[in-house]
């Protein structure tokens, strides 16, 4: 604030109407709860800090090789990114196709696009329970299954380790399908009616014109659904947590998860090491995939 | 005689179409919530009213006697509900308010100041929406601080998460309002607190709303940061439904988990059925511009 004062007469006048000390006490507490844990990652990473002893040394990138070395680290980067893929697809393509059926204002499509947001604010962890429950070998989903072909059913949907990690995604992608949806009817609103009647007059059919004009200028809800989502799910436990814990044999075992159950016995380093690897991951993904999308908005 | 053949088609199919689609669009739209929400939901409410032995394996088929209201006794109070409710509270309130006063404090000034020094600071501000938090130095900085477990470190965890979210929308609001509107107050001999507190904070009314639902929406559920920070030491709901669902798991209590579930969802449940116009125009209006 002082600084400011040294300025010349006119932009000191202007600038202590909106003075910097108003910054101040929300920079305390991003700095207090948010950047310096981020930055203590860096050094505890490369430490041997963990509840079994009291002292913590220096290690230098034990962690990492260990970590390396053991496949854990590969493994659970590769799940994560698989995971916040899938999850990215399915609650996109669930979400249009959504906006799509629900798009005419009528009370029926009302009443359901509320019914479809009653997920995405319930809790992430009781959604994993009721799937978990629906999903049993002997659960409600196979029962289904076997009355609509008249032959007993057990597919253990939570226990393939090829394929439930798909499973948890279209979960995940339950749960939140209903904001895509959102997003989405709020863009199919911003579509100017003159172009469409156009597009109508000159014979284009439906697919062509949700394909070369609605999908297009759905260019904005696109951007924040695919970043929010493939975000959203990079940063997933809940649901996992709920349905698998990170099984069968540690094929859905995201970042997250791998933190908290290291965490929980003790291996404070390894888990600081997997919270950075997260940290570095969503950093170097972020910026890249935001760019990518805007970009494609630009060219439109 | 194929070219005067085609548009004739589509237009013939361009006038019937919406006939069409106004029979089956309504049914198609509630065959498809009935299948993809009808079901999952039957299944908590048809489990939760069950006995545990006709809940060991929970399908769909109705209880032999509707137990819902005994079931929910039983797990509010072995689930201890109420102390987990204000938990919830206790830690939900002060951090959204808080978010939301320091945030809009910060967006103001770095809506109206121009410079490297605002745009470097709202860059490192709103960072936080994309980045994870650091959760396990995070305990480690609490126990510093001799907050660990303490409602207190939670709320400071919380409002480092979502000051980003705060700050990234209302900074965006900030900049569509005159600033004659401040001009006027400041006229009249208002210093920058009055004409924050009297002419900017009122005006942002709508855009903190939009804030105030997400992050109660993330805040209440989060189940995460809850297990790092204060697991064992305070009740909140989605962590007394962790240990309910650990331990019923290992027991077979599928009636109890679901009854859990119902309860817990049902304060938010209502909010949304009370205010569902207003939340879903918030949320939808920050996301398209």
């Amino acid at each position: 604030m002082t600084a400011n004062i040294t300025l010349s007469k006119g932009t000191a006048r202007r600038r202590s109407d909106h003075p910097l000390w108003f910054l101040i006490p929300a920079l305390v507490i991003l700095v207090v709860f948010f950047f310096v844990p981020t930055l203590s990652n860096f050094v505890y990473a490369f430490t041997d800090w963990s509840s079994f002893k009291s002292a913590i040394n220096f290690a230098g990138i034990d962690n990492f090789t260990s970590l390396f070395s053991n496949g854990t680290l590969l493994n659970a980067l590769k799940v994560t990114l698989v995971y916040a893929v899938l999850v990215a697809i399915f609650q996109n393509l669930f979400g249009l196709a959504l906006a799509l059926l629900l798009e005419r204002d009528t009370r029926v499509n009302r009443a359901v696009r509320v019914a479809f947001f009653i997920p995405v604010i319930m809790s992430a962890l009781a959604v994993g329970y009721i799937f978990q429950a629906l999903l049993k070998p002997d659960g409600a989903l196979n029962g289904i299954i076997g009355a609509l072909f008249g032959t007993e059913v057990a597919i253990p949907w939570l226990g393939s380790t090829t394929w439930t990690i798909v499973v948890v995604a279209v979960v995940h992608a339950w749960k939140w399908m209903g904001l895509s949806m959102l997003i989405y009817l709020a863009g199919l609103k911003t579509i100017d009616e003159d172009v469409l009647e156009a597009a109508r007059l000159d014979g284009a059919n439906r697919w062509t014109m949700f394909r070369s004009i609605r999908f297009p200028l759905l260019a904005p809800a696109v951007t924040f659904n695919v970043a929010t989502a493939l975000l959203g799910s990079m940063n997933g436990f809940d649901i996992v947590q709920a349905t698998t814990e990170g099984g069968p044999g540690g094929t859905t075992e995201l970042l997250n998860i791998f933190i908290f159950r290291t965490f929980g016995q003790g291996l404070f380093a390894q888990a600081t090491t997997m919270s950075l690897v997260l940290f570095l991951t969503v950093t170097i993904l972020a910026f890249p995939v935001i760019r990518f999308l805007r970009k494609r908005e630009d060219v439109l | 005689m194929t070219a005067t053949a085609a548009p004739s088609r589509t237009a013939v199919r361009a006038r019937r179409a919406p006939r069409r689609r106004l029979r089956l669009q309504p049914i198609a739209a509630i065959l498809i919530a009935l299948l993809t929400l009808g079901v999952p939901f039957w299944l908590v409410v048809a489990t939760a009213s069950k006995t545990q032995a006709e809940a060991l394996d929970p399908d769909l088929s109705p209880p032999s006697e509707w137990r819902l209201f005994d079931n929910f006794a039983t797990v509010f109070t072995d689930g201890d509900m109420l102390s987990a409710f204000f938990g919830s509270l206790l830690v939900m309130v002060p951090a959204v308010v808080g978010v939301l006063v320091l945030g809009s404090m910060a967006a103001w000034i770095l809506g109206r100041r121009g410079g490297r020094l605002s745009a470097a600071i709202y860059a490192l501000a709103i960072s936080g929406i994309v980045l994870p938090p650091a959760v396990v130095t995070i305990v480690l900085l609490l126990r510093q601080l001799g907050l660990a477990g303490t409602a207190l470190g939670m709320i400071g965890v919380y409002m480092g998460m979502y000051l980003s979210t705060v700050v990234f929308f209302v900074t965006g609001f900030v900049r569509t309002i005159p600033p004659e509107l401040e001009e006027a107050a400041r006229v009249d001999g208002a210093g920058p607190v009055r004409v924050f507190a009297r002419i900017i904070l009122p005006l942002l009314r709508p855009v903190l709303a939009t804030a105030t639902i997400l992050i109660c929406l993330y805040i209440w559920n989060d189940v995460f940061y809850a297990l790092f920070v204060i697991g064992g030491r305070i009740d909140t709901l989605p962590l007394n439904l962790y240990q309910v669902a650990s331990a019923g798991l290992y027991l077979q209590n599928w009636h109890l988990i679901f009854a859990y579930i119902i309860l817990m969802s049902l304060p938010l449940l209502i909010t949304f059925v009370v205010a569902q116009r207003r939340i879903i125009s918030g949320i939808t209006s920050g996301a398209v511009k």
